[in-house]
């Protein structure tokens, strides 16, 4: 087990180098002058842009660039913007209220998703599982923006039921909404995961093993079938962690919520290609993370894998 | 809260639809069909047997004869859809358990009559401890506490002969050998110390020397705790030793019935013939194996007359229109052939 996880750990350094670099690399070839309207209507001073271009090594090639990142990063400097302000800043702000966001999703994917998938595996062909079969569908097939858009008009402008845009104080009460919308296709996924995992397992000698005893049907179903069908449901919700915060962009946009999502998106636009970066790499962090804690969890849930 | 159940359950006769016979378990004239999108299955036609305490009782027969499908009706784990009872009663001390309310049933379930499986390793959860399954019926069934109980499952380890039981309960399914799987599975099914113990082919996903010792273990048990065995099998050679009756089943009927001393020496029904037959005897080396001809019945489309009749050596007339009726022939036995009076009566 400790061989394993130090294996894993080192397998992070090619990963983590290799994507940091990618997305370096496309911000750097996106075309445009990073001095166009810096200095108002006016071409920016010889004297400025060549002050500039020394301090960000901007003559320089995309690999020493890269480097020279790099070499900051680990020391924890995530740079400035052209206009002087702390990146570490801007994440400092941004990142907490996307991942708050992105945690109310995920928890009304497992609550949402895993209780539909539960009693839909169950119940196969029943009213119920119809209902969800459909709504499901719906919901995969509807992009994002058209679900946060519609439950916005609806619940916030013509019913009342929520105010229309999240507030600064990002409170959990808020983000109900936006996370159900910003988790909408994750917790349509969850549940037909869930609704097969339950399914076929629920025919499963060891199920009927359970019965056999004279277990109350709580247990049965709540300790014995629900913990060999989570595994798949795990792989999912965990996975889906990065996936929710790199995608929290629409949802971001349509409520307000002053997230890494808009942050990129105003960074992509001014060519500070340094902000990009530094968003994106605490975001592959977080996939990479998630990744080994799912592999992880997997023996904790199922005893037959072994890490050797 | 169990223990007043359990009394309750004990009262022999205590207010049963049926007819109180001070029987253990009965089953009686029980049908049970599957409605398949292919059609009905009639899996169980009229199944008749009973076991009392103290005694075992070997249900023998081919795959698909229906004897598993009995022993799920009695616990009440028959898949609905696609199984459904249609008639008949299963009587727990007299009480039909048919009737009862499924909480009812639930307690009956471990505590009166309790089953063990043919393959341990799919039948025990692969994501707990074997020690967690044993012990959680003494925190669920009994209300113990987690040290209490884990103290009695290492004790039922113990009494099923699992060495080093203190070690072992920390272990899950996988680590286990398949004799011991099937150990383990016994000492989970014996914790709530049943009256009745259903073994469905507990013996036929193991090697030939395992198969010996878990019969042993299975006969000892059941002699010490005085408890009624069903055994279900298609192995004649496992059944000698162990039962004292055999019912014979063919396509979900009971076609003969008897002491075991008596159907070995004087099958009265030739099916039981055949199977007797069938056994491959170390006298008999270098001879072809002896079997019996053509396939059991079509469940769906079941021949009238006598259902074995298609593969019958002694077949006549009658046996392609009438139903034999299982009846006594002979004390203590019954048959359910035409002729089970000449067979009987032939040297």
């Amino acid at each position: 087990m400790g061989r394993y996880l130090l294996r894993r750990l080192l397998q992070l350094v090619p990963v983590f180098i290799g994507t940091t670099f990618l997305i370096y690399w496309l911000v750097w070839a996106v075309p445009g002058d990073p001095f166009a309207g810096k200095c108002g209507e006016r071409r920016c001073p010889d004297q400025y842009i060549a002050f500039m271009t020394d301090k960000y090594h901007l003559d320089q090639n995309v690999f020493v660039q890269y480097a020279n990142y790099m070499k900051n990063l680990l020391q924890g400097d995530f740079g400035q913007t052209f206009s002087q302000q702390e990146i570490s800043d801007i994440i400092a702000t941004a990142y907490p209220n996307t991942l708050k966001l992105a945690l109310v999703a995920l928890a009304i994917e497992a609550v949402v998703g895993l209780g539909a998938g539960v009693l839909t595996g169950l119940r196969r062909n029943g009213f119920l599982d119809n209902l969800v079969l459909v709504s499901t569908l719906f919901l995969i097939a509807l992009p994002v923006f058209v679900v946060g858009f519609v439950l916005q008009w609806l619940l916030g402008v013509q019913w009342h039921i929520v105010k229309p845009t999240v507030s600064s104080e990002m409170r959990w009460s808020e983000l109900i909404v936006p996370g159900f919308v910003l988790g909408s296709a994750s917790v349509a996924y969850i549940a037909r995961v869930a609704r097969t995992s339950i399914a076929e397992n629920r025919r499963a000698d060891y199920v009927r093993t359970a019965i056999a005893k004279g277990l109350p049907m709580r247990r049965v179903v709540g300790v014995h079938l629900l913990r060999n069908s989570l595994i798949p449901v795990v792989t999912l919700l965990g996975t889906d962690l990065g996936a929710l915060m790199g995608g929290a962009i629409v949802t971001e946009g349509i409520f307000q919520i002053n997230g890494i999502g808009r942050s990129v998106y105003r960074a992509i636009v001014t060519k500070e290609s340094a902000t990009v970066v530094g968003i994106v790499v605490i975001l592959v962090l977080v996939y990479l993370v998630m990744n080994l804690l799912v592999d992880l969890l997997y023996a904790a849930l199922d005893p037959r894998i072994r890490y050797e | 809260m169990s223990d007043i159940l359990v009394s309750e359950q004990s009262a022999p006769g205590s207010g049963g639809s049926g007819r109180p016979s001070g029987r253990l378990l009965e089953v009686d004239d029980l049908r049970v069909e599957f409605r398949t999108r292919d059609g009905v299955a009639k899996v169980i036609n009229g199944v008749t047997y009973h076991v009392d305490a103290g005694e075992t009782l070997a249900v023998l027969g081919e795959s698909g004869s229906g004897k598993s499908v009995t022993a799920q009706t009695i616990m009440g784990i028959l898949d609905t859809p696609p199984g459904f009872v249609t008639g008949g009663q299963v009587r727990f001390h007299g009480k039909d358990m048919l009737g009862m309310s499924s909480e009812e049933r639930r307690r009956i379930r471990g505590e009166g009559i309790a089953m063990i499986f043919q393959d341990a390793l799919s039948a025990l959860n692969p994501v707990f401890t074997v020690g967690f399954q044993i012990a959680e019926q003494f925190r669920i069934r009994r209300g113990m506490g987690r040290a209490e109980a884990k103290k009695r499952a290492i004790d039922m380890l113990d009494q099923v002969k699992i060495p080093n039981a203190k070690g072992r309960f920390n272990n899950y399914p996988h680590q286990f050998s398949g004799g011991m799987r099937q150990r383990a599975m016994i000492a989970m099914s014996l914790a709530l110390d049943p009256e009745v113990l259903i073994a469905d082919e507990p013996t036929t996903a193991l090697d030939v020397t395992v198969q010996a010792q878990i019969m042993d273990l299975l006969a000892e048990l059941q002699r010490e705790r005085q408890m009624g065995m069903i055994l279900i099998t298609h192995d004649l050679g496992v059944v000698a030793d162990v039962a004292d009756r055999i019912a014979v089943m063919y396509a979900g009927r009971i076609v003969e019935e008897a002491d075991v001393y008596d159907l070995y020496a004087k099958p009265a029904h030739p099916y039981t013939i055949g199977l007797i037959d069938s056994i491959p005897r170390m006298d008999e080396k270098g001879q072809q194996l002896r079997t019996i001809k053509g396939l059991p019945p079509n469940l769906m489309n079941i021949p009238p007359g006598c259902p074995f009749n298609p593969r019958c050596p002694m077949a006549q007339p009658v046996c392609r229109e009438k139903v034999p009726p299982l009846l006594q022939v002979g004390s203590g036995r019954a048959s359910a052939c035409h002729f089970a009076e000449e067979l009987v009566n032939r040297d």
